[in-house]
C-alpha cells in the first residue's frame, strides 16, 4: 500500500517537472517562463530528495531555484514587460536537433548505466578510500579530495563567467523602492543565512552541506539586503571585495602545491592532514562562490572598481619608478 | 489515537492548501488571490507541521519543523506585502 503511494507521488512528480519543463520553454512570454523555470527547481530539488541525494536537493533549490532565479528575475527587469522571444526557424531547428541528439544520447547514457551488470562500479573504492579522505561524507570526499581538480576547476569556471559579467557592464540600476516590512525581515533574517551558511560549510564534512550551498546561501543574505537596503549600499570595499573573489581559487592551487612538494602529486592530500585542509579550501571557497554570485546579481562592475585598479597601479608605477 | 490526530490534521492541512490553491485559479484579480494564497497557504502548513510534529518522536527534528513554518509564515506575509505594493503602484502609475 505504501510503496503504490510512493510510486504515485513519484510518478505525479516525473510529469509536473516534465509539464513545467514543456511550458517553461514553449511559452513565448520571457517573463512566465523566468517563474516557470524557478518552479521546476524547486521540483526538481524534490525530485533530488526523493533519489535520497540530500547534497544535490540542497544544492538544487539553492543554486538551481534560488540563486539562478534570482539571476535571472535580474537580468529580464532589463527588458520590456512585454518582452517576447524571437527567433528565426533556422535557429530554432539547429536548437531543437541539438536537443534531440542531446537527449538521445542521455537517455542511452542512462539506459546503459541502469542495465550495467558486470562494469566497473565506483561506490566501492569510494566507500573503501572514505578512513583515509579526511571527511566521512562521500559526496565531499568525491569532490575535496579525489576529486578535487574537477573542484579546482569548477571554481575557476565560476570566476571566469563573473569576469566576463565585470568586464561587460557597469553595476545595474537598483531598485528605487524598499519595503519597511522587508528591512525589518532582512534585519532578522540575516544573520540567520549566515549562521546557516557556516552550519553548511562545518557539516558538509560528515552529511550533505558544502561550499557551494553555504556560498549560494551567502549570496542570498547579500542579495536580501541589496534589495531591502537598495541606497545604503552603493559604496562597496573595492579592493576587499577584489581579494575575496579570488580568495578560494587562490587557497586552492596554494595547498595544491604545497601538497605536490610533501607528496609528489598536485592536491595529493597527506591522510592525517586532509580533514583541515579539506576545511581551510571550503571555507575559501565559500567566501569566493559567495562574492562571484552577488557581483553576478550586481550585473556588473559597483562603482569605483576601476578607480581603485587606476590607484593601485598608479603606485605600483610610482613605486616603480622610486 | 495519537495517528489519528496526526492524519485529521494533515489532511485538514491539505484540505486548506486545496481550497487556497482554488481560490489562486478562480478569484477575479491579483489582491483577491493574494488574500486566498496566503491565508489558505499559512493555515495549510501549521497544520501539516503539526501533524508530522505529532508523527515525529525525536524533540529536535521537531524544533526544525517549526522554525520552517514560522520561516515560511515570515516569508510569504512579507513577499504577499511586497506583490501586493507593487501591484498597487504599477495601478497608480497607469492613473
Amino acid at each position: 500500500m505504501i510503496e503504490l503511494l510512493w510510486s504515485i507521488f513519484d510518478i505525479t512528480l516525473v510529469l509536473l517537472l516534465l509539464a513545467l519543463a514543456w511550458t517553461t520553454c514553449s511559452t513565448q512570454d520571457v517573463k512566465r517562463a523566468v517563474t516557470l523555470f524557478i518552479a521546476m527547481g524547486l521540483l526538481l530539488a524534490i525530485v533530488w530528495a526523493r533519489l535520497k541525494a540530500p547534497d544535490l536537493a540542497l544544492a538544487e533549490a539553492v543554486i538551481g531555484a534560488g540563486i539562478s532565479g534570482a539571476l535571472l528575475l535580474s537580468a529580464i527587469k532589463d527588458y520590456p514587460s512585454n518582452m517576447v522571444s524571437h527567433r528565426s526557424t533556422l535557429i530554432e531547428g539547429i536548437i531543437n536537433s541539438l536537443t534531440l541528439v542531446l537527449t538521445i544520447l542521455m537517455s542511452w547514457a542512462v539506459w546503459h548505466g541502469l542495465n550495467m551488470s558486470d562494469g566497473v562500479r565506483l561506490s566501492e573504492p569510494v566507500i573503501s578510500q572514505l578512513p583515509v579522505s579526511g571527511v566521512s561524507n562521500p559526496v565531499t570526499a568525491v569532490l575535496l579530495n579525489y576529486r578535487a581538480y574537477d573542484t579546482l576547476l569548477e571554481l575557476a569556471v565560476v570566476l571566469t563567467a563573473v569576469l566576463t559579467v565585470l568586464t561587460l557592464n557597469e553595476k545595474r540600476v537598483d531598485y528605487e523602492f524598499s519595503s519597511p516590512l522587508l528591512q525589518g525581515m532582512t534585519r532578522w533574517l540575516v544573520p540567520l543565512l549566515v549562521v546557516t551558511s557556516g552550519y553548511l560549510l562545518w557539516v558538509g564534512a560528515h552529511a550533505p552541506g558544502g561550499a557551494f550551498q553555504a556560498g549560494a546561501m551567502l549570496a542570498a543574505a547579500m542579495i536580501l539586503l541589496q534589495l531591502a537596503y537598495p541606497s545604503r549600499r552603493q559604496e562597496f570595499n573595492n579592493s576587499l571585495l577584489k581579494i575575496l573573489l579570488v580568495i578560494g581559487i587562490f587557497t586552492f592551487l596554494l595547498v595544491g602545491l604545497w601538497m605536490m612538494s610533501l607528496n609528489d602529486d598536485f592536491l595529493a592530500f597527506t591522510p592525517a592532514w586532509a580533514g583541515t585542509l579539506i576545511l581551510i579550501i571550503e571555507t575559501a571557497a565559500t567566501v569566493s562562490i559567495a562574492t562571484a554570485l552577488t557581483l553576478a546579481y550586481l550585473g556588473g562592475r559597483p562603482r569605483g572598481w576601476e578607480d581603485t585598479n587606476r590607484t593601485s597601479r598608479s603606485i605600483a608605477e610610482n613605486g616603480g619608478a622610486g | 489515537m495519537i495517528d489519528t490526530l496526526a492524519i485529521l490534521a494533515i489532511f485538514s492541512g491539505l484540505f486548506f492548501f486545496l481550497s487556497g490553491s482554488i481560490g489562486l485559479l478562480r478569484l477575479p484579480d491579483l489582491f483577491t488571490r493574494l488574500h486566498a494564497l496566503a491565508k489558505a497557504d499559512n493555515v495549510g502548513l501549521a497544520l501539516v507541521a503539526l501533524g508530522v510534529i505529532i508523527l515525529e518522536p525525536a524533540v529536535i527534528n521537531d524544533i526544525k519543523i517549526v522554525i520552517i513554518w514560522l520561516l515560511v509564515m515570515a516569508a510569504s506575509a512579507i513577499s504577499s506585502h511586497l506583490v501586493a505594493r507593487h501591484a498597487l503602484r504599477e495601478n497608480r502609475n497607469d492613473d
